[in-house]
Parts: structure tokens; C-alpha cells; sequence
């Protein structure tokens, strides 16, 4: 039986520090043609967090199945495995405070190692595999904490400029402790020379942004004669403390 | 020199791409087994309490075309005007009503469709309630960053000519984006990314 170690502790409940949209990339990206009709023009009505965004669902490590987190073999027949560079991603979630977030739900999903998504849209010749599903999830621990075992995705062509590919990347879904932190990104991996040629990395404005994105090679976490490990930190929102602002309660 | 504030910045938002379903949906889009059920799909239960309802959602492009790739999350309160959420410390609220729904358009028609319950009224501050609303967010390819709306009920006039959250749009005519239509049990609500019904979205 596990023992609660902070059995006192009383949810946080403050509203989240404001988006600093400068640091996203901007809605109209024109160099990712898809933005340019899917842009709101108008702009967007500022309001602090109201109780509707500073809560959000919670999810138990109880919903998550033995291979959630291990893409190699989540989709693979009994006794075969994904093709593909064995990796580990692991990392924390934390937010702007620089606080450890338990209990986020990271969904993730990706293409086989030559860059093919197992989608019905999907048209890019590169073979499917059998045994890679490419979607994986799971929930950090108490300080925040995550990793899961995949395959390392390939790079692909896509129809934007005549020749354009995306650098190999992982997609994140993110979700915190409130609606307001929802959050979608993507991974980048150490040294690939496609992230800094991608129209969709481009559209974020600052370049230290981008670093952000990009995880590092970490030989101290790679399992030796098994898989070499990926770092990638998640900053979701910081949140205020409300200890001196007013109290929803009693309403 | 002063003190570091020592804060981190938020990670910067990706497009979720034409294949979110993969990782948000797989069973909708092809891909059994990985998950038993797609997250999301089920809000209510035969014992939840409230009004039954449903809430037929499309996001439509500049040119009018609904969007065929999109997801839709939706967070909302019960019937008594509670979130089903550790954050909630005004009280418990309904165990048999989740509060949250994620749907992916129809790879054909571009409506979702979400079984839910109306939501109750909350507060805005201390003594001061918002008209029902259920809280959006809204990904797709060609979104940079996900999209953060409102939804508010066309059959509750008086509600909503008091909600606080309405009140701050300063462009009258705009109020009625945020307004979904009932037809008998359904409500309609159309999300317009451009043009002259864009729809109002948040910066909260």
C-alpha cells in the first residue's frame, strides 16, 4: 500500500500565468500554407483564468495498460518487435515555476522508422510495419517524471513546398492540472539538419524557442547493448498562488 | 544585477498535423488494440443527472469547408454546476459525469457529435454566476496553437445577457459566435477560424 506523503496538501487553485504568445508560433504562418485559411484574424479576447480553464479532468495511473508506454511492442504480434533505432525518451513535465507536475497525461504519436504514419491519409511510399502501431501514453510520476520505449521515427516529404521533409519528431499531447495548460508539441532530436530547414519549426519566431524542442542525446541513460536514451522536457504554465486573491468558495 | 526570478518558459506549441488520431483517437481512425477505448468518448452514464443533450460541433476553414481532421476537446460543469475536478473545492460533484469529451470530426462530413448533459451555472467571482457555457480547445493541422472558446446555449437569453464573459467583447455583433443554436435536443455550434462569423477565441 503506497502512503500518501503529503497527506495535508490542498490543491492549488491560483489561475495560470498569462501566455506569452510571442514565444508561440504566431496563428498566420503563411511558410505552412495549411495555416493560411485555418488562422483566426480577429484578436483574441483576453480574460484571466476563470474557474471553467483553472480546472481540468484528472487521469489515474490506473487507466493505463502494461504497454501504453512502449511503442516497440504495443502493437506488435506476441514475441516480434517494432523495426527501427531503439530509443528511450524520458524527461519531466514541469511548469513555469519550475515545479515537478504528477499526474500529466502524455499521449504521443509517431511515424515507423521510414517516416510512414499507419493512417488512411497517409500517402508517403515508405513501407508500413506490421508491428508499429506509432501511439503510446502515460502519467508522470509524483515529481513529474515520464519515459516510454519506441522506435526512432524517420523523416518524411509532405506537401507544402515542392520539396519539403520534416525532421524526425514525436508528437506530445499534454495535459495538466488545468483545462488552460492544454497543450500540443513536438520533439526534435539532437543534431538532425532538418529541424532548422521545416516550415513548421519556422513558425516559431525566436530560435532559442525552438531549442527547447529539441531533446538531447543522453548516453548515461542509454541501456547498454539495448537502446540509447532521449531527454525531453515539457514546461506547461506556471499558476499563481491565490493565497491573496479571492476565494471561489462559499458561492 | 538583481535576483533571477529563475522561471522556466512555457514549451512552444507544434501544429498537432493531419494524423493527431493516431495518438488522440487510434481506435477511430485504425488502430485497435492499442487502447481499449479512445479517451474521451464517453462523458455520461445511465445514472448521470442533468438534461440530456447533444452538442453537434464543425470548425470551418476561410473558405466555409469544414474541417476533416480536427479535435475537439470540451470541458464542462455537471448539472449542479460543479467540475468533476481536484481543483473544485466548492464540493463533489456528480461521480457519474466525467465533464470532459474529445472527439475527431468525421473524416467525411466534419461534425463531431458529443453526448453530454447541459452544464449548471458557475461563478465568475463572489457572487457574481456565468451564463452555462462549455469550455473548447480545438487542434488540427494548420493550427499553430490550440484554439481556447466558449460555447453558450441560444435558450438561455436572460443567462447570457448577464454573463460577465460576454460582457467584455466589445464588438456587439460578434457575441452571437459564441451562441449555439437548439434544434429539439441537439445544440449546433459552427466555429468559424476567418471571415465575417469568425468565431470570438480566448486568450485566457
Amino acid at each position: 500500500m503506497s502512503i500518501d506523503p503529503k497527506p495535508n496538501r490542498q490543491p492549488e487553485i491560483g489561475a495560470f500565468f498569462q501566455r506569452d504568445r510571442s514565444w508561440h508560433p504566431p496563428a498566420f504562418t503563411p511558410g505552412y500554407k495549411t495555416s493560411v485559411l485555418r488562422s483566426p484574424q480577429k484578436a483574441l479576447l483576453s480574460l484571466d483564468n476563470t474557474i471553467s480553464e483553472i480546472t481540468g479532468p484528472v487521469f489515474g495511473h490506473d487507466m493505463l495498460g502494461e504497454l501504453d508506454n512502449d511503442l516497440i511492442h504495443n502493437f506488435a504480434k506476441p514475441g516480434e518487435s517494432a523495426i527501427g533505432e531503439r530509443i528511450i525518451v524520458y524527461g519531466r513535465v514541469l511548469d513555469e515555476r519550475g515545479k515537478g507536475v504528477p499526474g500529466a497525461l502524455l499521449e504521443f504519436w509517431q511515424a515507423n522508422a521510414g517516416g510512414r504514419y499507419r493512417h488512411k491519409k497517409e500517402g508517403y511510399i515508405a513501407a508500413l510495419d506490421p508491428n508499429f502501431g506509432g501511439c503510446g501514453r502515460t502519467i508522470t510520476d509524483e515529481d513529474g517524471s515520464y519515459a516510454f520505449r519506441s522506435i526512432k521515427p524517420g523523416p518524411y516529404p509532405w506537401p507544402n513546398g515542392v520539396n519539403d521533409w520534416r525532421p524526425a519528431h514525436i508528437h506530445f499531447s499534454v495535459f495538466g492540472h488545468g483545462f488552460a495548460q492544454r497543450l500540443i508539441t513536438q520533439m526534435y532530436f539532437e543534431g538532425d539538419p532538418l529541424i532548422w530547414l521545416c516550415p513548421i519549426v519556422r513558425t516559431i519566431p525566436d530560435r532559442a524557442a525552438v531549442e527547447t524542442l529539441i531533446a538531447a542525446l543522453d548516453m548515461q541513460a542509454t541501456i547498454p547493448m539495448d537502446a540509447r536514451a532521449y531527454k525531453f522536457d515539457i514546461v506547461l504554465r506556471g499558476r499563481r498562488s491565490s493565497v491573496f486573491e479571492n476565494r471561489l468558495e462559499g458561492n | 544585477m538583481v535576483q533571477s526570478l529563475n522561471r522556466l518558459k512555457e514549451s512552444p506549441s507544434q501544429t498537432a498535423g493531419p494524423y493527431v488520431h493516431i495518438g488522440l483517437t487510434p481506435n477511430f481512425c485504425g488502430i485497435p488494440g492499442v487502447f481499449e477505448k479512445d479517451l474521451g468518448t464517453d462523458m455520461v452514464n445511465d445514472k448521470t443527472m442533468g438534461e440530456r443533450i447533444t452538442v453537434r460541433a464543425r470548425v470551418l476553414d476561410g473558405t466555409g469547408a469544414p474541417l476533416r481532421d480536427a479535435l475537439i476537446e470540451i470541458w464542462q460543469a455537471d448539472a449542479a454546476g460543479l467540475y468533476n475536478s481536484p481543483t473544485e473545492i466548492r464540493g463533489a460533484a456528480d461521480p457519474n459525469f466525467t465533464g470532459w469529451g474529445r472527439k475527431a470530426t468525421d473524416m467525411v462530413s466534419g461534425e463531431c457529435l458529443f453526448e453530454t448533459i447541459k452544464p449548471g451555472r458557475v461563478p465568475y467571482k463572489p457572487g457574481v454566476l456565468m451564463a452555462p457555457h462549455i469550455t473548447f480547445w480545438i487542434v488540427a493541422r494548420g493550427i499553430n496553437l490550440g484554439l481556447q472558446t466558449r460555447m453558450y446555449f441560444a435558450d438561455e437569453e436572460q443567462a447570457n445577457a448577464d454573463d460577465p464573459v460576454l460582457a467584455r467583447i466589445e464588438h456587439r455583433s460578434r457575441v452571437p459566435t459564441l451562441i449555439a443554436a437548439r434544434l429539439d435536443d441537439v445544440y449546433v455550434f459552427d466555429i468559424h477560424l476567418q471571415g465575417d462569423k469568425e468565431t470570438v477565441f480566448f486568450d485566457i
